[in-house]
């Protein structure tokens, strides 16, 4: 069962992105290739459409869902190295801002699944935009069982609802918590932390003692030297 | 007609067959199961969420944790991650070394399954046995990283240092003889190779003496063959991946079909059961340990000829020996930039996924060109193995559970991460 494997990946892949264009662009998907990876943009309404047919049809079979997971872009490409005041949050250096802002209402959540087809030896991603004041989204787990878990993970970390789901409960938080932990304007510290009270003889919850810091501050560069294909930016200086 | 009740019985968080801290609910009939619930997230720490406020190193040693009973794998699924958002070519020795040290990490991975899988269903001894050579494992990972479990081992760009010429030897103590202790030190007189070879060596006759106490085993077999039987459909719409995947009777290997590191080098095959019941992934599994020392054999015949660098020169990404940095400025500001701000990686995402001994170890990342993961989200085997619990379970008896719970082979540092 040695056969020479891996040798037609990038071409493999390729034809997989021309494919997906050539069959779901009418349905207003938006196909990539990038970093050898393909990835797919559905819009919602027509998910479990084009889910289906990425299972069933012979070009595609994608039997397994590998993962599923929520995505919060309301701070993606934005710097903390920028920020107004020097204190808890950031560094201020009075450097310009990157000029990126966070997205709009209905590209704040995402929902990316990783499918692998295992009969043709390829993988690839789907990313489905989800509105953030109504963040629901047409749940996959008629197409792939094993969506169940993923979707309850993602309900429970981002709050994205996943319609027709069967058991939609928190999956990894505590029991009664409060809260999406994974949304970006959840602090990483939390709000309340936990201990034994003797006196009370029970366990109780109070707001976190701890102060928010940041240790290392996050840094956006476009100096990417390191790469072959970086010629565009050469950016001599670390700022 | 005496009226029969069903009811629900809590299995866990602190039953010592649960592997950790799994909690299941289970309505039962009788002695029956009809439904198994697994709560899961007691040992949820919230990994990915740290790992977006710290630069992409300090998550390294974070990958140790996930699945803490196969750390390098987890390692070599995250830096594989970024380098390949780096476009970083690893110099070839990291690669052998890493493939070297995934298989070892296999070893101990199945060496820690087949010793708690066989004590949860009955057999003490196999834990006594395969705990000795899990010793001699974890002395290699302590040779070459200092820690016996979380290593921190691989780097982005490579691995952080070359094997060691010496390999520790234990010292003389009041709780052995010395001559005890010679005995030890017998096989340790040489580099690390010299130890890992000799170790090969000696493996395929221990697998033969694991294979006497249970293959034929008429008890592991009443309580194997027959359970949790998994069909190849379901595998596949389960999530299925690794041993799981492979006792379905379903040849799929990331090693061979998507190999990275040295995999496409190296003369191994991949065993597959027929039935998908737990005897059939315990009989892969076993068939795997073997093949592992096969290609660790391989690696260490090619690492013994052809030394070189163990980790990329670009100290934009890997820090500059300590003689550059005390004696140079270039070194000194890239050591200084490097461990106060890190590297940033161009914007994008990538996943990457590594045969790690549970399944498929993926780790999906999005960047915004920060130095920092703007997401990180790690995809464990257990868990999807571990959602398909309520459907392997069903309609067998309450000690089956502690036999599939076993067979899926969970940690929960992963499915809780």
């Amino acid at each position: 069962m040695s056969e020479p494997v891996n040798s037609g990946s990038a071409q493999r892949h390729q034809s997989l992105a021309e494919n997906l264009m050539r069959e779901f662009a009418d349905r207003g998907c938006v196909v990539k290739y990038e970093l050898g990876e393909v990835t797919i943009e559905i819009p919602a309404a027509c998910l479990i459409e084009v889910a289906t047919r990425l299972r069933d049809e012979a070009d595609f079979r994608f039997e397994v869902l590998i993962d599923a997971c929520g995505v919060d872009y309301s701070e993606y490409g934005r710097s903390e190295w920028t920020t107004g005041e020097a204190s808890f949050t950031g560094f201020g250096r009075g450097v310009e801002s990157t000029g990126a802002h966070g997205p709009e209402n209905d590209r704040r959540f995402a929902v990316v699944y990783h499918l692998l087809s295992i009969s043709l030896n390829m993988r690839m991603r789907m990313r489905v935009y989800v509105d953030s004041s109504q963040p629901i989204v047409e749940s996959v787990t008629q197409v792939w069982a094993s969506a169940e878990w993923y979707e309850r993970e993602a309900f429970d970390l981002y709050g994205i609802l996943f319609g027709g789901h069967q058991d939609l409960r928190r999956i990894l938080t505590d029991y009664g918590f409060v809260g999406h932990p994974f949304r970006k304007d959840f602090p990483l510290e939390g709000h309340v932390e936990m201990r034994y009270d003797s006196e009370k003889s029970r366990v109780v919850y109070e707001p976190v003692s701890i102060l928010p810091r940041t240790l290392v501050p996050k840094v956006i560069r476009t100096d990417n030297r390191y790469l072959d294909n970086a010629n565009q930016q050469q950016d001599p200086a670390d700022a | 007609m005496p009226e029969i009740r069903n009811y629900t019985l809590n299995f866990g968080p602190q039953h010592p067959a649960a592997h950790g801290v799994l909690r299941l609910v289970l309505e039962m009939d009788g002695e029956v199961i009809e439904r198994a619930d697994p709560h899961i997230g007691l040992l949820h720490r919230g990994t990915e969420k740290l790992a977006e406020s710290k630069p992409y190193n300090h998550s390294i040693p974070y990958m140790d944790r996930f699945d803490y009973v196969s750390m390098m794998c987890n390692e070599h699924g995250y830096v594989m991650a970024i380098e390949k958002l780096l476009g970083v070519q690893v110099p070839e020795r990291a690669l052998y070394i890493r493939t070297m040290y995934d298989e070892i990490t296999r070893l101990l991975n199945h060496l820690m399954w087949l010793g708690t899988h066989a004590l949860d269903v009955g057999a003490m001894t196999m834990f006594l046995y395969t705990f000795r050579e899990r010793e001699d494992l974890l002395d290699c990972y302590e040779a070459v990283s200092g820690a016996r479990m979380h290593a921190a081992y691989y780097r982005v760009g490579g691995v952080y240092r070359d094997l060691p010429d010496e390999m520790p030897k234990h010292e003389n103590n009041k709780f052995r003889s010395d001559a005890e202790i010679a005995k030890k030190n017998e096989v340790r007189q040489g580099s690390l190779l010299d130890f890992i070879e000799d170790f090969t060596q000696r493996f395929p006759a221990l697998v033969d003496e694991y294979e006497t106490l249970l293959t034929d085993n008429r008890i592991w077999k009443q309580r194997t063959v027959g359970i949790g039987v998994v069909s190849p459909e379901r595998a596949y719409q389960l999530g299925f991946s690794g041993a799981m995947l492979r006792g379905s009777g379903i040849a799929w290997d990331l090693r061979k079909k998507q190999p990275y590191a040295a995999y496409r080098e190296m003369d191994f095959d991949i065993p597959i059961g027929h039935n998908g019941d737990c005897y059939d992934r315990y009989l892969v599994r076993v068939e795997e340990m073997r093949q592992s020392n096969r290609i660790i054999k391989q690696c260490v015949d090619w690492l013994r000829k052809n030394p070189g660098p163990v980790i990329v020169s670009d100290h934009k990404i890997a820090p500059p020996n300590r003689v550059d940095m005390k004696e140079g400025m270039e070194g000194l500001i890239h050591h200084f930039k490097l461990f106060t701000e890190g590297y940033c990686t161009p914007p994008g995402e990538v996943y990457s996924a590594v045969e790690a001994p549970k399944g498929e170890f993926g780790c999906y990342i999005i960047s915004d060109g920060a130095n920092k993961p703007y997401r990180l989200k790690v995809r464990a085997p257990g868990f999807a193995h571990l959602s398909a619990m309520n459907e392997m379970v069903n309609g067998h008896m309450l000690a089956d559970v502690v036999a599939v719970i076993g067979t899926m082979d969970i940690v929960f540092g992963e499915v809780d991460r």
